[in-house]
């Protein structure tokens, strides 16, 4: 009964596929070139540009400096947003609504706009350029999501085996502590997921923070692309690709995305 | 009923709870007021400032800086340029991303949730390693370049970055997923059989599309094109490496006042002008899904 693809429509959607994914995979062969420059397809292929991404302090400074701030961004983002999910997914209390809606507000405002807004505020505080003004200004973005995530998973859980435990005698405390912790898990997992890659890929507010002191990975790879043309950005860009696939399956095995996407 | 019944366990733990509201929304509420709202104001205060030359800046309440905006030819073609460049990302988007929703629609379960991976995974890549990889395309010595010289069409390399054009593409491809995800949220509402009915009853194929399938899912196309439009208004990395500093937009301006030449006052009245553009592609947007209810 089903409306059926036809094939000249499989055709055209195939090479609207190649569109979409081609920058993407065009970076894996690129990295291989054993050209000076950036040339596609290189003439000659190598592992040069492998061997030169660990050369190159500044960007494995960076890198570590990202991880470091990705680390410390997602562990605040739950440390902040559980009891704030908590608060707002279970409690009735006044103003409710409008919280979560200024607590959110910041995605709807662009990155460009956010970045300059957090400059003016953060140059007369002394927090440019230093860790704990990366880590307030990646929070700005990393907590709004969190929080969705979390609420929405609070939401969904069914209330009777908490309201069991503290009719009991459990302290709202250890209600949380033993029962709604756990079975928010898989809530809380794909929250740190999204936090770690929101912050690790955060380029345009990072831009108006970093200086001379600190810098991130995102930042000095945008810089590299605008001032020079090689392929050793396409070495990074496969690390990066790799990781990012390394922490979507960490979730999946978690949560079992692949059941929840495919079979239900 | 069952909500009545649960009503009397429910109240003591809710009760509880209450008196801890404060504390539980307090550390949310400090960031937000250290890196959002406090910023906010403070940027809206920067534009009725007056920039001094040098860098320097005189705290005042005037409305100059829009003034300025307002009546200098190159900032006026500056917003006019990035309304015109991102309204061609947004249909061009839609009409790229239109049969991708479509199929994957169309398709039987095992296939459909491949291919919303497939679609999902190019947003978990960063705006940078996107960009770069359309370097690669569309470079000088790139991949499109190559087989335009090797069959000879071309005796030099064409210029595809570093223009107008570049910077649609790129931004094109790196917006399709959003419009995708939205089309495809849409698309609950179209109902196989209908489309069906309108076959059975001698439409072509075209037709069917135009007449029955488009209208059912316009509140999709509506959402997509409004998601497109904010982010391309707003995007930074994409027109800035594929546009080389000859392509001017808002967001472009904005960075090259407050980093390069330090005008704040400057940037700031241009971030409220993208606000305002945001304010007015909402207003569109639910003037749209009024209508079409």
């Amino acid at each position: 009964m089903e409306q059926k693809n036809s094939i000249p429509f499989t055709i055209v959607v195939g090479l609207l596929f190649i569109f979409l994914l081609a920058p993407v995979l065009l970076v894996f062969p690129m990295s291989f070139s054993g050209d000076s420059f950036m040339s596609f397809p290189p003439s000659s292929w190598s592992l040069r540009w492998y061997e030169a991404l660990p050369q190159n302090r500044v960007l494995i400074n960076a890198l570590w400096t990202s991880l470091g701030l990705a680390s410390v961004v997602t562990i605040l983002s739950l440390v902040i947003a559980i009891p704030a999910a908590y608060a707002i997914a279970r409690m009735d209390f006044f103003g409710r609504e409008a919280l979560f809606a200024l607590f959110t507000a910041p995605l709807l405002l662009p990155s460009i706009v956010l970045g300059l807004a957090i400059l003016i505020v953060f140059v007369g505080v002394g927090l440019i350029s230093t860790f704990p003004g990366l880590v307030l200004a990646h929070l700005v973005v990393t907590l709004p999501y969190a929080l969705r995530v979390l609420a929405t998973a609070l939401s969904t859980l069914p209330h009777q085996v908490e309201e069991a435990a503290s009719s009991l005698g459990a302290t709202p405390f250890t209600v949380f502590r033993r029962v709604t912790l756990p079975l928010m898990t898989p809530g809380i997992v794909a929250a740190a997921a999204l936090a770690f890659l929101v912050s690790f890929d955060e380029v345009v507010i990072s831009l108006f923070v970093v200086g001379p002191r600190i810098t991130t990975l995102p930042v000095e790879l945008y810089r590299y692309v605008d001032t020079r043309a090689d392929p050793l950005v396409a070495a990074a860009s496969v690390f990066l690709i790799l990781g990012t696939v390394a922490v979507v399956l960490i979730v999946e095995r978690t949560m079992g995305l692949n059941k929840a996407v495919g079979k239900s | 009923m069952n909500a009545a019944q649960a009503e009397p366990a429910r109240s003591p733990f809710r009760l509880n709870g209450r008196q801890l509201v404060p504390i539980l929304i307090l550390p949310i509420l400090l960031v937000n007021a250290i890196s959002f709202l406090w910023p906010t104001f403070s940027l809206l205060r920067m534009s009725l400032n007056e920039p001094v030359a040098g860098g320097a800046i005189r705290e005042t309440l005037t409305l100059q800086t829009y003034i300025d905006v307002m009546t200098d030819g190159f900032y006026l073609e500056l917003v006019w340029n990035s309304i015109y460049l991102c309204s061609i990302i947004t249909i061009v988007t839609l009409i790229l991303s239109y049969p991708i929703a479509l199929f994957i629609h169309r398709a039987d379960p095992k296939w459909r949730s491949i291919l919303t991976l497939m679609v999902i995974s190019p947003l978990l890549v960063s705006a940078v390693v996107r960009t770069y990889g359309w370097v690669i395309i569309l470079g000088d010595q790139g991949l499109i370049n190559a087989f335009l010289m090797s069959t000879g069409l071309v005796e030099r390399p064409a210029r595809l970055i570093f223009n107008n054009f570049g910077v649609v593409v790129g931004l094109i491809e790196i917006l399709m997923p959003y419009m995708i995800l939205s089309l495809m949220a849409g698309f609950g509402r179209l109902d196989p059989r209908l489309e069906e009915a309108a076959q059975s009853l001698g439409a072509k194929r075209f037709t069917t599309l135009r007449r029955v399938t488009i209208p059912l899912t316009a509140p999709g196309i509506a959402l997509g094109c409004l998601l497109v439009f904010v982010l391309s208004i707003s995007s930074f990395v994409t027109p800035k490496l594929l546009g080389g500093g000859r392509v001017f937009l808002l967001a472009t301006e904005i960075y090259d006042q407050s980093i390069v030449l330090l005008n704040w006052p400057l940037a700031a009245s241009l971030s409220m002008l993208v606000l305002v553009i945001f304010g007015a592609a909402l207003v569109v947007y639910s003037r749209i899904v009024k209508a079409l209810d």
